[in-house]
C-alpha cells in the first residue's frame, strides 16, 4: 500500500502545481525584447496581445475540448468596446479594459447557453455562425463601428495618469506584458483548481462526467464566459495600443489564425498558445515581404504535419523529449 | 403574367441547385464516416480551375469540360483519401478540422501561384448566354441549365440510393457502420467510392459556379461556409435534406439581397443558428 | 457481510424500496429493447440481472440512470420519481453505475479522477480560485476509497497505463466516490483475466451492507455467490425472477440460454 513516492496525496497534488524552473526562464525571457530588440517593441506588444488571445482559446479548446471557429467574436467585441469608449471621450485605459472584459464576458455568457448544449459538427457550426453573425453586425452598424473603414479617432489617455503611449511601443509592451502575466496567473490558478480538474474531466471523457454527478453544462458555460472575457481583454489591448479597430478583429481569419497558433504550440498545456503565438507572429513578420498566399501555403503544410506527426504541437513534441511536462 | 417575385424565387432556386451540387457529397460522407472535410470546397475549386483551363487555354466547348472536371476532382480526392484521410476516421473533430483546413490552405496557395489571384474570366458559348421570356419573366438560360442539372443529379442520386445494390450499401453504411460491416459490406470501399463521387460532384459544381459566382483562389473558403450551412441544416447523410436546405438557403440569400440588402448575410447565419438549435442533427438527419 | 434481503416480492410500499421501475418501456424505431419492465430493489439487496446477449440489460441500466429516455414507464429512487430527472441529478440523489466498457478519464491518474468525483459530490468543483491541494478532506476521502479497493499503490499512475483489472477497479472507485445509495454494476469483471478477477469480487463483497446493489453478470459462479435474488431478462422483458435456487432449477432459464426456445 506504499505510494510510489513518499508523498502524501495532498503533497503530491501540491507538487503538481509548483512553478517549474523552465516557466521562470520563460517569463524572464519576455523581458529580453527591451534589451535585445528595442526597435521591435510594437511587434512584441502585438505578440503579447495575441498570446493572451491564444491563452483564452486554450481554456476552452485545450482544457474543455470545445472546438471553436469563431472565437474572434469576443476579441472583436472587446476591441470595439474599448475603442468606442475611448472615441467618445473616456480614454482611460484600465477602465476601458474592464468594460471590454465585462461586455465580451456577457456576450460569451449569452452564447454559452447554446454552445454548451451541442457537440461535434453542430457545435463547430454554431461557433462559426456566431462569429460570422457578429462580423456582419459590425459591418452593418458602421455608424458605430466605422464599418469597413474601421474605427477612427481613438485617443488614449496616459496609463495610470503617468505613462503616455509612445511611438516606440515601450509603454504598449509593458502594459500588454503586465496584463498578459496577470491574466496568466489567474488562468494558471484556475487550471490547478478543482474546476480545472473538472474541465480536464470533460475533455478526457465527457460521457463519464454526468455519471459522477458533474454538471457539465454549467462548467462549460462558466469557462466559456471566462474565456470570452479574456479574449475581450486581448482585443481591448489591441485597440488601446494601436488606437484603431478594424473589422478583421472579428473576422474568420483571426479565428482561424489563433486556432493554428494554439495547435502549433500545443493545446492543453497553458504555454502552448503563448509559444505558438510568438512563433507565428515572428515568422509572419519575417515573411511579410512574401505574398500572403505563400505564407498560408506553409501554414497549411505545417498543419498537415502537426496533425499527422506531432499531435500535441511543439510543446508536446518537446515534452516527449524531456519527459517531464505533465499534460495538465 | 407571373409576378417578379417568381423570378427572384427562380434565381434563388438556381443558386440553391449550385449549392446542392457543391454540398451533397459532403453531407453523405459526413453522415457515413463522421469525417469533417473542410477541404471539400477546395476540391470544388479544382473542378472550377480545370474547366477554366480547358476552355480558355485549350478551347474546349464548355459542356465537354464538365465531365472532365468531375473526373479529375474525383481522382484527386481518391488520392487524398487513401494517403491522408483514412488515417483520421477515428481521430478527434479537431484533428480532422486542422488537417483539412491545412489542405485547403495549400490548395488556395497553389491556385494563387498557378492562376493568380484575380477572378477567372470565362466565355460561355453563345447559345448559353442570354435569357428567354416565359410568362412575362426573364429567365436566364444558364440558370435554367443549372436547375436542370441539379434536378437531374438529385434524381440520379436518389435513384442510385434506392434502387441499386451500391445504393443499399451506402444507406446501410450511413445508418450503422458496424452493423453494415458485420453484414459483409466493405465499408471502406463503399466510403472511398462515395467520397470520390461526392468530390466529383463538387468539382462539377465548381465548374458550373464560375458563371454565377466567379472563381478565384478564395472560392475554397467563401463557399465552404455555405456548404457547411447546407450540410448541417439539411442533416448529415441525407440527399433530400441537402436538396431542401440548399434550396432554402439559395432562395433566402437571393431574396434577402433583393428585398432587404441591408441585412446582408446576417439573415442566413441567423436562420442557420435558429434551425440548428431546433434540430441539432439537421432537418432530415438522425442521431 | 450484507444484511439479509427482504423477501423476493415486496409489497407495493415504495418506501421499503431503494430503486423501482414500473412499466418501463423503450423502443428504437420498431425495435423494442425494454418491454414493460418492473423491478423492485429493496434496500440493502444484492440482486443480479442475467440474460442472454442482447437481452437489454445494459439498456435497462441506461434507462435507470437517464442516459436513455424511456417511451413509457416510471423510475423511482426511494420515494422520488426520477423519470424526468437529469442524469447528473440522479447521481447526486444516490444512484450510481459502472460501465461495462471502461469509461475512465484516460489522461488523469486515479487520485485525480476520484478526487474529481469527490469534489463534484461536495460541490467544490465549481471553485476556480483555490488550488485543489487545499481541499484536504476531499483528497483524503478519495485516497481512502482507492486504498480500500487496493489501488493505493498505483494512484499516481496515469489511467491509460494501468493494467485492465486495475482499470475495472477504478470504475468501481469512481462510482463509490459519489456515495451512492444504489449501485448498478455492469459486468464488473468483464474481460478481466482469472488472476485479477479475485480482487474485483472481493471489492464487490466488501461493499457496505447499506448499499443496494444490482449487478449484471454472465459468470454464474459469481452470481450464485453474491446474489440473493436473480432477475432474468430476455428480449427486453423480464422472463422470470427468484432466488438462486429457484433460478438454477428453472428449465426455462436453461433453455433460454441454450437457445432451444426463442423468446421476444
Amino acid at each position: 500500500m506504499t505510494a510510489s513516492t513518499t508523498l502524501t496525496p495532498q503533497a503530491y497534488l501540491q507538487a503538481q502545481s509548483r512553478w517549474q524552473p523552465i516557466e521562470i526562464i520563460f517569463w524572464l525571457a519576455t523581458l529580453l525584447p527591451y534589451v535585445l530588440f528595442p526597435d521591435y517593441l510594437s511587434l512584441a506588444s502585438q505578440i503579447a496581445i495575441t498570446a493572451l488571445f491564444a491563452l483564452s482559446l486554450d481554456l476552452i479548446l485545450g482544457y474543455a475540448g470545445i472546438v471553436s471557429l469563431g472565437h474572434a467574436a469576443f476579441f472583436g467585441v472587446g476591441a470595439y468596446t474599448a475603442g468606442i469608449i475611448a472615441k467618445y471621450g473616456w480614454g482611460e485605459p484600465l477602465s476601458g479594459l474592464l468594460a471590454a472584459a465585462v461586455l465580451a464576458g456577457l456576450t460569451g455568457y449569452a452564447s454559452s447557453f447554446i454552445i454548451a448544449r451541442f457537440r461535434h459538427l453542430a457545435l463547430i457550426m454554431l461557433t462559426l455562425g456566431f462569429g460570422l453573425l457578429l462580423a456582419e453586425l459590425a459591418n452593418s452598424a458602421s455608424w458605430l463601428t466605422g464599418g469597413v473603414d474601421g474605427l477612427q479617432g481613438v485617443k488614449m489617455w496616459p496609463l495610470l495618469g503617468m505613462f503616455e503611449f509612445d511611438l516606440y511601443g515601450y509603454v504598449a509592451y509593458t502594459y500588454s506584458l503586465i496584463v498578459l502575466f496577470a491574466v496568466f496567473l489567474f488562468a494558471r490558478r484556475l487550471i490547478n483548481s478543482p474546476f480545472g480538474l473538472a474541465l480536464r474531466g470533460i475533455r478526457e471523457n465527457a460521457v463519464r462526467m454526468p455519471a459522477i454527478g458533474a454538471p457539465s453544462r454549467a462548467h462549460i458555460q462558466t469557462i466559456y464566459t471566462i474565456a470570452a472575457a479574456i479574449a475581450g481583454i486581448a482585443g481591448a489591448l489591441l485597440a488601446q495600443t494601436t488606437e484603431t479597430v478594424s473589422l478583421e478583429t472579428l473576422g474568420f481569419q483571426r479565428s482561424a489564425d489563433v486556432l493554428v497558433m494554439l495547435v502549433l504550440g500545443g493545446a492543453g498545456r497553458l504555454y502552448g498558445g503563448l509559444i505558438g503565438a510568438a512563433i507565428f507572429m515572428v515568422a509572419r513578420d519575417q515573411f511579410s515581404g512574401i505574398a500572403p498566399q505563400y505564407w498560408y501555403f506553409w501554414i497549411g503544410v505545417l498543419l498537415v504535419m502537426v496533425v499527422m506527426i506531432l499531435p500535441n504541437g511543439i510543446i508536446g513534441g518537446l515534452s516527449k523529449i524531456y519527459g517531464r511536462w505533465k499534460r495538465k | 403574367m407571373l409576378p417578379p417575385i417568381i423570378g427572384v424565387l427562380f434565381d434563388g432556386f438556381a443558386y440553391g441547385m449550385l449549392l446542392f451540387l457543391l454540398s451533397v457529397g459532403q453531407s453523405v460522407t459526413l453522415g457515413m464516416m463522421n469525417f469533417i472535410n473542410l477541404a471539400h470546397c477546395a476540391f470544388a475549386m479544382v473542378g472550377g480551375y480545370v474547366t477554366v483551363m480547358l476552355v480558355n487555354r485549350y478551347g474546349w466547348p464548355f459542356f465537354a469540360t464538365l465531365p472532365v472536371a468531375f473526373i479529375v476532382t474525383a481522382l484527386i480526392s481518391v488520392v487524398f483519401e487513401r494517403v491522408l484521410y483514412r488515417r483520421l476516421y477515428r481521430a478527434t473533430d479537431l484533428d480532422q478540422v486542422l488537417l483539412t483546413i491545412g489542405i485547403a490552405f495549400i490548395a488556395v496557395a497553389v491556385a494563387a501561384y498557378t492562376f493568380g489571384t484575380e477572378q477567372q474570366p470565362l466565355q460561355l458559348p453563345t447559345y448559353l448566354r442570354g435569357s428567354i421570356t416565359f410568362l412575362g419573366l426573364n429567365l436566364v438560360i444558364y440558370r435554367l441549365i443549372l436547375v436542370g442539372i441539379g434536378i437531374a443529379a438529385t434524381l440520379i442520386l436518389v435513384g442510385t440510393l434506392e434502387y441499386t445494390r451500391f445504393g443499399a450499401q451506402v444507406r446501410a453504411a450511413v445508418d450503422n457502420q458496424r452493423m453494415a460491416s458485420g453484414l459483409g459490406i466493405n465499408v471502406d470501399r463503399t466510403f472511398a467510392v462515395t467520397f470520390a463521387l461526392g468530390s466529383g460532384l463538387a468539382g462539377l459544381g465548381g465548374g458550373l459556379a464560375i458563371e454565377i459566382v466567379g472563381l478565384d483562389p478564395l472560392f475554397a473558403f467563401t463557399y465552404l461556409v455555405y456548404v457547411l450551412i447546407v450540410v448541417s441544416v439539411g442533416g448529415l447523410g441525407s440527399i433530400t435534406g441537402s436538396f431542401a436546405a440548399a434550396a432554402v438557403l439559395g432562395i433566402s440569400d437571393i431574396a434577402g439581397k433583393y428585398y432587404v440588402p441591408q441585412l446582408g448575410a446576417f439573415l442566413i447565419y441567423l436562420v442557420m443558428i435558429t434551425l440548428l438549435m431546433w434540430r441539432p442533427t439537421g432537418l432530415f438527419g438522425r442521431r | 457481510m450484507s444484511t439479509p434481503a427482504h423477501p423476493a416480492r415486496t409489497t407495493a410500499d415504495n418506501r421499503a424500496l431503494a430503486l423501482a421501475t414500473r412499466g418501463l418501456s423503450k423502443s428504437f424505431g420498431s425495435l423494442p429493447v425494454a418491454r414493460d419492465v418492473e423491478i423492485k430493489l429493496p434496500q440493502g439487496a444484492r440482486y443480479a440481472l442475467i440474460g442472454p446477449n442482447g437481452a437489454g440489460k445494459t439498456t435497462l441500466i441506461n434507462l435507470m440512470t437517464g442516459m436513455l429516455t424511456p417511451n413509457a414507464g416510471q423510475i423511482f429512487l426511494g420515494d422520488d420519481d426520477i423519470t424526468a430527472t437529469a442524469p447528473e441529478e440522479r447521481v447526486r440523489r444516490g444512484l450510481a453505475r459502472t460501465f461495462q466498457i471502461n469509461t475512465l478519464f484516460a489522461g488523469l491518474n486515479p487520485l485525480e479522477a476520484v478526487t474529481l468525483a469527490v469534489a463534484e459530490r461536495r460541490g467544490i468543483a465549481g471553485n476556480f480560485w483555490q488550488n485543489t491541494a487545499i481541499h484536504k478532506e476531499a483528497i483524503e476521502e478519495a485516497h481512502d476509497i482507492l486504498v480500500r479497493l487496493r489501488l493505493g499503490d498505483c494512484c499516481y499512475q496515469i489511467t491509460r497505463e494501468l493494467p485492465y483489472g486495475r482499470q475495472r477497479l477504478l470504475e468501481i472507485a469512481l462510482a463509490l466516490a459519489t456515495k451512492p445509495k444504489v449501485l448498478l454494476l455492469d459486468e464488473p469483471a468483464a474481460g478481466v483475466p482469472q488472476e485479477e478477477s479475485g480482487d474485483i469480487f472481493e471489492a464487490v463483497a466488501g461493499l457496505s451492507g447499506d448499499l443496494t446493489l444490482l449487478f449484471i453478470e454472465h459468470d454464474m459462479h459469481v452470481v450464485f455467490r453474491f446474489a440473493s435474488h436473480i432477475i432474468v431478462l430476455v428480449g427486453g422483458a423480464i422472463f422470470t425472477e427468484g432466488s438462486p435456487a429457484e433460478i438454477a432449477a428453472d428449465p426455462g432459464v436453461r433453455e433460454v440460454y441454450l437457445g432451444k426456445r426463442k423468446h421476444g
